[in-house]
């Protein structure tokens, strides 16, 4: 297919306007002067929102940080902006008796973000302060990060969700999708897998019906819902294009990186936004690492050369240049050393004979390549005691490709490994990882599927249907292997891959690997729906769903509208991705903006899935 | 017909023949109609107390039609009344007020106070405000006891009145100033009662002989007062009590049986009509009296803007003659809608004398005008012949108008449509075109349901075109509320019924409905009407009602709304005993999974009886192990761990309960150490341990950890060598790589050396490097020349590409 003129976004900026506005509104509801607590993980987000002076121009005099301990605040008002989370509510609640027990009387709100649950308020009234506390709520769900990119800035989602099986956050995704909708809609065509994207689907169709509808033009058209726990193994790569690998490393925050000394070559950390508007990192951003230094040098020396025209300039053309290019060059100036000395830091640390054996170990993986050299890999590296997270990432990754991890092999690992190297509680660690499929031992013989089976002529009325669904994660099987030959994920080992010239998604993965996540939604793009992905939903455990033509919206398919493509990942989604997706889109003249319940890479994945117990 | 008299200004109307048969007329009778031509309570001698003959209750229709009937079986009555939802007041002696509906059957019941019932209540009034309806009572030890709202029900004893004995000669209840006082004369005396005082007041201008005040009445808007003194005399004024109106001398010195105020708003001619036995009396302002004689005893019933009259054998309407409808019919009229009405008279005989009329109206530019009071004469016309003629000769004359809106005409002739539909006998609201717009198509709708004129309702809606959700759509949800009560249908064809009837209208919610089935005791009902409700969520609430726990919590599921779901689970925790509570929620993996949620940071223990329940070990275990954590004595911590180990054995998993038991052994051990010298280790992993062993140099003890727990060779190879070097203890190293083969290979001894830069040590172990490995090592110790050696000696030439890699370039270049 020729490339295409992609179309054009839509503008976020509204969305940030509706959020900044509501919560002005909810904060002149306590009139007065009064601090404000803040969750932290709420900072960030609010910051793009509402910045200090914006929040005291509404009578906001201090803001605190939420930190679970008592409260040195001497306003008469206390205003919480928290998420709805039980442990926040309880540290409220023992604010509120402390100032009670010292026989003050203050005023109290609570605002949840983006919505309140039943069981914040029970315990409200369990600690007996229902009464003594008002709640609202801010419907902030959607934080535009860049200009394909939304973020619902909800990294709980994915553990609540997909390991414990708590679905409060379902009606949050639907809620989401129709503020979405109801900017930018109608959609016109909904495609989705995975039994999360189904029941916010259903979710977002009720909120629609319940509320009333305007014909508008559609400016996003077309829908695609995916459940993290269709493809575990493209975020527990490891990730190599730069925007990804910035993430691995730096830890990207809220779309915003802290560079560090031995980045910046100076004493002190850099706070930098990584978005668009950096023109230096969005030209570098979805490129393999290793063109990225061959790029920058470049580029440094095409800013010398602007520098240079200075040289033999009268003082008229002197004072143009000063007034019209020097700001923009130094300020380019300035990211590109930033960007030079991260991709300083990161050669240093990825080009390491280590890391190059780290990478072709997931390669050969993939591959299903050399398998009992990838275990011992593995091995040493669990001996060496290198990192913790970086072992069980390798593990899942051994489990996922190879359906299970063998049997010898793991009882050899966990007779050993996880309780001896970092205390019992591990135990926990791994027990979760099992339940979400994550890592498995492989089943002699097919007894789930057996059993599966059996169920399934059980039962066929709709709320036992449920219950199937329930054990299905139970009787989850990553069938990795099968579906990587059906969507042909891994190219030929044998033909040269230049990364500098991209030939498909798999550049992403140094020509490795094509993410399954990405690769289904291209193929549903192109078959406009499941019609033949059969056998791949199959191995996927099914729940795919496509709905075409609802609302009488516009169904050109030539139309721009169809050509901007929602792809909203329920539990997260990589840097990675984000950039396989611009590259399919540059290839095929679509634009994709990407929803999401969170940034995720492999560390956070598996951070989530550990047990604290401070 | 009408019936102008003398003064031309007051119009007696007859409504109803009465279609009631009485025997005894409304003698011995207590008698309580409601405004706005609403149903007519009576109870026939209410004294009588044997149980051989209890008084009879009968409730009728304005127009008298019966529409219930039975013995009163409860205690005295003093007063009946009506609410404004059409609910009959019965308030009894001792102070209880029974609450009926139209059709008799008993709502429920209220007090008046706990000391009323030793007191009694000696009179009693109810009465209209815009907070709904109320009741005020006088007691034997002469107080008063207020309750403003009966359907918010808040009772306020009123202060004493000085000097009152028993009850007072007469008094009333005002609305003002947004607060219900009770206006009271004892003898001559006036008092106004509020919520905290006792006021004394004087009506401006009465005369001084008056020895006592004995009837006293507030008009409909609580605007005017009345009084009527012993001497005969009427006093008006406002109510108030600034202003007096007027003062008149009926000549008649009995108290009158009735007195109530007759006028309409922004009239300029109140009146009062007064009722003795055999005369009534329209006493105006303007010292004027009408005496009509009367034959039956009667009953009056003041309106907004008017008096019924009902006596056993009719109805009629005392009214004040609208000044448009007075400026139309007055003798000789010049008005231009009389003229119009002439004008079309002539019209239809035909005659050219209408061109005339026709003329003279338009001469003085009067034509909109004539129509204008045509339509609204029509309005307030009760014959139906004459508002024909009357939107007639509008219709006509509209003729003659370019831009006149025709908006008025046709609202009248909606309205008028559907005031004459209910003013029917059969239906029975007489109701004036002023009441009807005063009490809104919602009430009249509401009126009609509550009488079940359903088809009539919406049919009235619908030509009316009121919204669904307003109009048709509640009567249904009225209907079928009703429909659900009736006895002899079984439940299938209820439900197939109602299904059919109101379908899925807007507005109609199939769980009010089931829940009006279930407070009929009908619970199968209600659960199939539940069946129909479209949201799950809908549901719940009546579901747990009915006890239906497993199918509500079921359904909650269903709603995908989890707060719902979070709802019924903590409504069945507090329900039901333990057990069923448990197994409830194991028959929902979604509910449970949200209890296990909450358990978790709420409610630690109930988890572990959530998981003993399930016979669930390895949950049961990992619970344990949390639980360890939360232990700070050693000694509880170990038999928490011990319990996590007996149930990791039960759950078969043996590998957990060989690494719980290990933990165990470990802290013993840690302890044990700590103890004896200090080190510190508690709480570490095995690792951790050995690495903290090691540091301290502890090597003994070290090794043992490594014997005891089976440490993989490897692993502790890679621990002690990095823990050498760390501490730069060559020698110790030396030694410990000769202690035996190295499982983890000599290379890595060259790393950790070279980590530290001690080239010199990281030599001795080059050559123990096996061949495949030895370009590498070399190289990490930047022997360049060994490394190729090396490689020419494998002849393999990546290892050489790689060594030139790292050859510095040929010197002088």
């Amino acid at each position: 297919m020729s490339e295409r003129d992609s179309p054009e976004l839509p503008d976020f900026s509204v969305l940030k306007r509706l959020a900044r506005d509501q919560l002005i509104y909810l904060l002149e509801q306590l009139p007065g002067k009064k601090d404000l607590f803040i969750e932290a993980d709420l900072m960030s987000p609010l910051d793009r929102i509402a910045n200090v002076s914006t929040l005291k121009q509404h009578e906001v005099d201090k803001l605190y940080k939420v930190e679970y301990k008592p409260v040195v605040s001497t306003s008469d008002q206390l205003c919480f902006l928290i998420r709805p989370r039980i442990q926040t509510v309880k540290w409220v609640c023992d604010v509120v008796n402390a100032d009670k027990a010292a026989g003050k009387f203050k005023r109290y709100k609570i605002i949840f973000t983006p919505q309140k649950f039943y069981a914040c308020e029970t315990v409200l009234e369990e600690q007996g302060i229902f009464g003594d506390v008002s709640t609202d709520e801010w419907a902030f769900y959607l934080l535009p990060l860049d200009e394909d990119i939304i973020n619902l800035e909800l990294p709980e989602f994915f553990r609540d969700n997909f390991l414990e099986g708590d679905q409060r956050w379902v009606r949050t995704g639907g809620s989401a999708l129709h503020l979405f909708h109801s900017i930018y809609g109608p959609f016109s065509k909904v495609y989705g897998i995975g039994r999360c994207s189904k029941m916010v689907y259903e979710s977002w169709r009720e909120q629609v019906k319940e509320g009333e509808q305007k014909a508008r033009q559609a400016e996003v058209g077309t829908v695609f819902l995916i459940d993290r726990d269709v493809d575990f193994v493209t975020p527990l790569c490891s990730q190599v294009v730069y925007e990804g690998l910035v993430d691995d490393i730096f830890r990207i925050k809220c779309g915003c990186v802290e560079f560090g000394p031995d980045v910046t070559s100076s004493d002190k950390s850099i706070k930098v936004m990584l978005n668009s508007q950096d023109k230096v990192f969005n030209e570098i951003r979805n490129e393999h690492f290793s063109n990225v230094f061959g790029f920058l040098s470049q580029k440094a020396r095409n800013l010398q050369t602007a520098y240079d025209k200075r040289r033999g300039m009268d003082i008229k053309q002197m004072k143009t240049f000063v007034s019209e290019e020097l700001k923009g060059l130094k300020q380019e100036h300035r990211l590109l050393s930033l960007h030079i000395g991260a991709s300083e830091s990161m050669m240093k640390k990825k080009t390491k004979q280590d890391f190059q054996e780290l990478l072709k170990t997931e390669h050969s993986l993939l591959e299903g390549f050399e398998i009992r050299e990838c275990i011992s890999f593995i091995e040493e590296h669990i001996n060496r005691q290198v990192s913790m997270i970086e072992s069980l990432r390798l593990l899942c990754l051994l489990s996922l490709t190879e359906n299970g991890e063998s049997n010898q092999f793991s009882n050899n690992l966990n007779s050993a490994w996880p309780c001896q190297s970092y205390g019992v509680d591990h135990l926990l660690t791994f027990a979760n990882l099992k339940q979400l499929g994550l890592l498995v031992e492989q089943q002699p013989g097919e007894t789930l599927t057996v059993m599966e089976s059996k169920m399934g002529k059980l039962v066929n009325d709709k709320t036992a249907g449920k219950l199937t669904d329930a054990f299905s994660s139970l009787a989850k099987k990553s069938n990795f292997r099968a579906l990587s030959r059906r969507l042909s994920l891994v190219p030929k080992s044998d033909e040269e891959y230049d990364l500098r010239v991209p030939r498909d998604m798999a550049y992403i993965f140094s020509g490795a690997y094509i993410p399954l996540s990405c690769k289904l939604i291209e193929q549903v793009l192109e078959r406009d729906g499941w019609t033949g992905l059969e056998e791949v939903t199959r191995l996927l455990n099914g729940h795919e769903f496509a709905v075409t033509g609802s609302n009488g919206a516009d169904l050109r398919p030539q139309s721009d509208a169809q050509r901007i493509i929602l792809v909203m990942f329920l539990g997260g989604c990589t840097f990675s991705e984000i950039s396989a997706l611009r590259f399919l889109g540059r290839e095929r003249g679509y634009k994709f903006i990407v929803l999401t319940t969170a940034i995720t890479n492999s560390a956070r994945l598996i951070e989530a899935m550990l047990d604290n117990h401070v | 017909v009408h019936c102008h008299t003398a003064d031309q200004y007051t119009l007696k109307t007859e409504l109803y023949e009465m279609c009631w048969n009485l025997r005894d007329g409304l003698r011995d009778c207590l008698v309580a109609a409601a405004p706005y031509g609403g149903p007519i309570a009576l109870l026939r001698e209410p004294h009588r107390r044997s149980p051989s003959s209890r008084p009879q209750l009968e409730i009728y229709s304005a127009s008298g039609n019966s529409l219930a009937s039975f013995p009163w079986k409860s205690g005295p009555v003093v007063q009946l009344g009506w609410t404004v939802n059409d609910e009959l007041l019965c308030i009894q002696e001792d102070g209880t007020v029974l609450i009926y509906d139209l059709f008799g059957s008993f709502k429920r019941h209220f007090s008046m106070g706990q000391e009323v019932v030793q007191s009694q209540v000696l009179e009693a009034k109810v009465f209209h405000s815009p907070y709904g309806t109320g009741v005020a009572i006088v007691t034997g030890s002469s107080r008063f006891t207020l309750a403003t709202n009966i359907d918010d029900l808040k009772l306020r004893r009123l202060p004493e009145v000085p000097g009152l004995q028993g009850a007072p000669s007469c008094w009333a209840v005002l609305t003002q100033d947004r607060q219900t006082k009770v206006l009271l004369a004892n003898g001559a005396d006036l008092f106004i009662l509020d919520n905290t005082s006792c006021t004394a007041v004087s009506p401006p201008g009465l005369s001084p002989q008056v020895s006592s005040i004995v009837h006293m009445s507030v008009s409909f808007s609580y605007k005017y007062l009345a009084l009527f003194t012993d001497t005969g005399h009427l006093w008006t004024g406002s109510a108030h009590l600034q202003d007096k109106l007027s003062e008149v001398d009926t000549k008649i010195r009995n108290p009158p049986k009735q007195m109530v105020w007759c006028r309409r708003p922004k009239s300029q001619q109140p009146s009062v009509v007064l009722m003795w036995d055999r005369l009534l009396l329209v006493a105006g302002v303007c010292n004027d009296i009408i005496q009509f004689p009367v034959e039956e005893q009667c009953v009056c019933v003041g309106e907004l803007d008017g008096v019924r009259v009902v006596s056993s054998s009719r109805q009629e309407l005392l009214q004040e003659v609208p000044l448009v409808c007075q400026e139309i019919f007055k003798i000789a009229s010049m008005a231009p809608g009389a003229l119009l009405l002439e004008a079309h008279r002539e019209y239809e005989k035909c005659s050219q004398k209408a061109d005339e009329y026709l003329r003279e109206i338009k001469e003085q530019s009067m034509l909109g005008e004539a129509v204008r009071q045509c339509v609204e004469a029509a309005g307030h016309e009760y014959d139906i012949q004459t508002q024909k003629t009357l939107l007639r000769a509008a219709s006509f004359g509209k003729c003659f108008l370019t831009d006149f809106s025709p908006d008025s005409f046709v609202a009248t002739c909606r309205e008028l449509r559907v005031l004459n539909a209910v003013r029917e006998a059969g239906v029975g609201l007489p109701l004036t075109h002023s009441q009807f717009k005063q009490m809104t198509v919602q009430v009249l709708i509401d009126r009609l349901v509550y009488r079940q004129f359903y088809p009539l309702a919406i049919e009235i809606c619908r030509y009316l075109k009121t919204p669904d959700y307003q109009g048709v759509s509640r009567v249904l949800k009225h209907w079928a509320s009703c429909k659900v009560q009736q006895k002899d249908l079984s439940d299938e064809a209820i439900a197939r019924a109602v299904c059919l009837k109101v379908g899925d209208s807007a507005g109609v919610s199939y769980s009010h409905i089931a829940a009006k089935a279930y407070e009929c005791g009908r619970t199968e009902l209600a659960i199939k009407l539940l069946d129909y409700e479209a949201r799950s969520g809908e549901q719940v609430p009546l579901l747990l009602k009915m006890k239906r726990s497993q199918l509500a919590l079921s359904k909650a599921v269903e709603s995908g709304d989890t707060d719902l779901v979070y709802t019924v689970v903590t409504y069945l925790k507090n329900e039901m005993n333990r057990g069923d509570f448990f197994m409830t929620l194991r028959n929902q993996p979604v509910a449970l999974s949200l209890y296990r949620q909450f358990c978790k940071l709420q409610e630690q223990d109930t988890l572990k009886d959530l998981y003993n329940q399930d016979d669930d070990h390895q949950e049961l275990a990992n619970y344990y192990v949390t639980a360890s954590y939360r232990e700070k004595r050693l000694e509880s911590r170990l038999s928490v761990l011990q319990s996590a180990v007996d149930e990791y054995n039960k759950a078969k998993n043996e590998f957990a309960a060989k690494a719980t038991e290990d933990e165990m052994r470990l802290l013993r051990f840690q302890r044990k150490l700590d103890d004896e010298k200090g080190a510190g280790l508690l709480g570490l992993s095995l690792q951790a341990t050995m690495e903290a062993l090691l540091a301290l140099g502890l090597h003994k003890q070290a090794e043992q950890l490594y014997r005891d727990f089976r440490v993989p060779d490897k692993r502790y190879w890679w621990l002690k060598l990095k823990s050498l070097a760390e501490k730069e203890e060559w020698e110790e190293l030396e030694k410990f790589s000769k202690s035996k083969k190295s499982p983890i290979g000599y290379l890595p001894f060259v790393e950790v050396c070279m980590k530290r830069h001690n080239k010199h040590e990281a030599k001795k172990y080059v050559s123990k490097v096996p061949p495949e490995q030895k370009v590498k090592a070399h190289l990490a110790v930047g022997d360049l020349e060994g490394a190729a050696d090396a490689a020419i000696e494998r002849r393999s030439e990546a290892e050489m590409g790689r060594c030139l890699l790292v050859a510095p370039p040929p010197t002088g270049c």
